[in-house]
């Protein structure tokens, strides 16, 4: 490697490990990020507040009700007794989900007739009120299913060779549990280290422009390529560490299966990181202070790589617009090679794509950085 | 590094023509001529906006000029600016080290930037930081040096690469007069090796110790001479007056027909004039009219800051 090149390096890493905020940076920030968001970021819907207004007060009425309680979705928090404590138990966010059963519910189901139950849903968060309506269907079809085998049964047929016609039969592959932590950490991962590669490198010119040595290096022979590789390598590898410790802490603290291949997982990091490392070197470049660099370091990275890159809200349905940008945050590919490799255990051969959309990004960043590094004051 | 400079320009280390900036408005340097021997130090001084930081950086190839030419070590500042930082040493004014590096990490740092070979290296090191005195600190990071060894450090990481043509600007400010002293010894030591210092600075006493000063203001150059010549240029007599009220005295001597100048010292006033006796006696005589004090009054040698004053509040009028 041009002694230069290693030089810059040399002294970037001497500098680092001098510095001791840059250390706690570089080891507590991410392993800490991952552990509070890790543990708060979480679809998972259950013990939803349920409360229960039982006009019919009957045998049939409670075994319904036991049907939901004893579900893991539901806890009871409340029983009712009118109507204007129903709304009340809504409005103050006391129940998310009220059970209201009529007073014909056992003397309807005694007499074979169709009856109804209603259930009330707080729609202000709508995610949780669609999975718990959900949930709510589930039980309430499951619990009719029971009672219509049970008068068959009354009724003296034999029941053992009764099925639904058509039974649906779904699997889900790569999670079989839905367990959302298996499909939020891989993309925490891909965010966390997003922010803190732009993060590194957005101060490492600005800071020689404010302490002044920038102008020892302009009046000094060393090409812009030259010192752009110097400040990015160093970078690369101290993120590289972090790949590794955010990645352990992942399968360790989280159980996350690692189906495929860790050597894949880190050589596509590797990809991964000179991009993001590169937008960093970019603001550099552009910043005209180390405060500055850092605010546009985080507005360029946190924003688009929670919200565009299919870490929280499928790309899918966004607007075909906006999915092309989507293209242009390295994080959106990231996430796709680590859920990938992480749960499905694919290979290369199915992720020539988006590592393709890395190295560009990564090319064009580091390449747009070394042409606005002029060699002039 | 040898030298690259061709046999007719070996003696003309760095040669200026029409040399301009402008910074939108202003017109940072108009129009500057001037040449520097190979060997020389040669001083460039003016009060601060003259335009002494913008020619350097020119001279550097840091900063296009506008129009004119320069040469520096037989390279044009223009088409080969590379080549011109290849063969010139450019201390700026805030020491460019890195603080978080040792004494002998900044040497080597700046050492491998320029291709210093391992061997010549080793020996350099050696010698600049015996040559400096920063021997025993070699470990010590630069944060931790006092403003004169910051600045002897800044040297000799300007000097690694031994460069044929050094530039230095305002090198010693807010650095102690005793760092200042052997700072100078430094310089002078370095004209052994035939290096040619190109020197800015705000301190008369510096510009005296150059070989050829230049006087700059507000872009322009005023004279360009040796300090002993500049002072031979400057026509009358100089006078130190001390009188009371001085604000009094100050305007009455002002307004005298014979006074070309008039300066504040301290509790002194400098008053350049046309001298003869009688002329002398008039002014007295009028400043006493006003019931002005007039406590002492002798005729002095000038200083190089006198004639610089006296110079640049000439072109101002």
């Amino acid at each position: 490697m041009p002694q230069r090149i290693w030089m810059i390096m040399w002294k970037e890493f001497i500098q680092i490990m001098r510095d001791a905020r840059m250390l706690v940076v570089v080891i507590a920030l991410p392993v800490l990020m991952l552990v509070l968001y890790g543990y708060a970021i979480n679809f998972d819907v259950k013990h939803l507040p349920l409360a229960i207004y039982d006009q019919d007060r009957s045998q049939a009425s409670r075994a319904l009700i036991s049907a939901f309680a004893q579900s893991e979705y539901f806890t009871m928090v409340a029983w009712l007794h009118n109507n204007p404590q129903v709304t009340q138990a809504l409005d103050r966010g006391q129940a998310k989900v009220v059970l209201v059963i009529p007073t014909t519910y056992s003397a309807d189901l005694a007499a074979g007739q169709t009856t109804a139950v209603q259930v009330l849903v707080d729609g202000s968060d709508a995610t949780t009120a669609s999975t718990a309506i959900g949930y709510a269907q589930a039980m309430v079809q499951q619990h009719s299913a029971q009672i219509a085998v049970q008068a068959l049964q009354g009724a003296g047929v034999n029941t053992s060779g009764v099925s639904l016609p058509v039974d649906n039969r779904v699997r889900y592959w790569y999670n079989p549990e839905l367990k959302s932590t298996n499909f939020i950490i891989p993309g925490l991962i891909a965010v966390i280290l997003m922010m803190l590669a732009t993060l590194l490198t957005s101060m490492t010119v600005v800071r020689e422009r404010e302490r002044g040595t920038i102008e020892s290096l302009i009046v000094s022979p060393v090409m812009p390529v030259e010192l752009m590789l110097g400040k990015l390598i160093p970078y690369v590898l101290i993120a590289f560490f972090d790949v590794m410790l955010v990645m352990v802490a992942s399968v360790l603290l989280f159980h996350i299966p690692l189906v495929g291949s860790p050597v894949l997982v880190l050589a596509l990091s590797g990809i991964f990181l000179t991009a993001a490392l590169g937008i960093g070197l970019l603001i550099s470049t552009v910043a005209t202070s180390q405060q500055f660099a850092m605010t546009v370091a985080v507005m360029a990275t946190q924003l688009p790589s929670v919200l565009m890159s299919g870490f929280l809200f499928p790309i899918n349905s966004m607007p075909p617009k906006v999915q092309l940008l989507t293209l242009l945050i390295p994080a959106t590919h990231f996430i796709k090679i680590l859920r990938a490799v992480f749960l499905k255990g694919s290979g290369f051969a199915d992720l020539w794509q988006p590592t393709l959309f890395l190295l560009l990004i990564g090319g064009v960043m580091l390449g747009l950085s070394a042409l606005r590094f002029k060699k002039k004051v | 590094m040898t030298r690259h400079a061709s046999d007719d320009t070996a003696l003309r280390a760095i040669a200026v023509q029409g040399l301009r900036k402008t910074f939108g408005e202003l017109v940072a340097v108009d129009g500057l001529d001037l040449t520097v021997q190979s060997g020389e130090i040669f001083g460039l001084v003016g009060p601060d906006g003259a335009g002494k930081t913008t020619t350097m950086r020119m001279l550097c190839g840091i900063l296009d000029p506008d129009a004119g030419e320069a040469q520096v070590a037989g390279a044009d500042v223009r088409r080969q600016p590379e080549a011109v930082k290849r063969r010139i040493g450019y201390m700026s004014q805030r020491f460019s080290l890195y603080g978080d590096l040792t004494v002998a990490e900044n040497l080597r740092f700046y050492a491998k930037i320029y291709h210093v070979p391992e061997a010549e290296r080793r020996r350099r090191e050696e010698e600049l930081l015996a040559f400096s005195r920063l021997a025993p600190f070699r470990t010590r990071q630069a944060q931790y040096l006092s403003g004169g060894m910051k600045q002897k450090l800044a040297l000799a990481c300007t000097l690694i690469h031994t460069p044929t043509v050094l530039f230095l600007d305002e090198p010693t400010t807010g650095v102690d007069p005793v760092s200042r002293r052997e700072f100078w010894k430094i310089l002078y030591a370095l004209l052994k090796d035939g290096v040619t210092v190109f020197v800015s600075t705000p301190y008369m006493d510096e510009a005296e110790r150059c070989h050829r000063v230049a006087l700059m203001d507000r872009g322009h150059l005023l004279h360009c001479d040796t300090p002993a010549m500049l002072k031979q240029q400057m026509q009358g007599e100089l006078l130190e007056i001390v009188a009371q009220p001085q604000r009094e005295a100050r305007g009455v001597i002002a307004a005298h027909p014979q006074v070309r100048g008039v300066q504040v010292f301290g509790d002194r006033l400098h008053v350049w004039m046309d001298h003869t006796d009688e002329n002398e006696t008039a002014l007295l005589t009028a400043v006493r009219q006003q019931g002005i004090t007039v406590a002492h009054v002798r005729r002095v040698v000038p200083s190089l800051e006198d004639v610089f004053i006296s110079m640049v509040a000439g072109g101002q009028r």
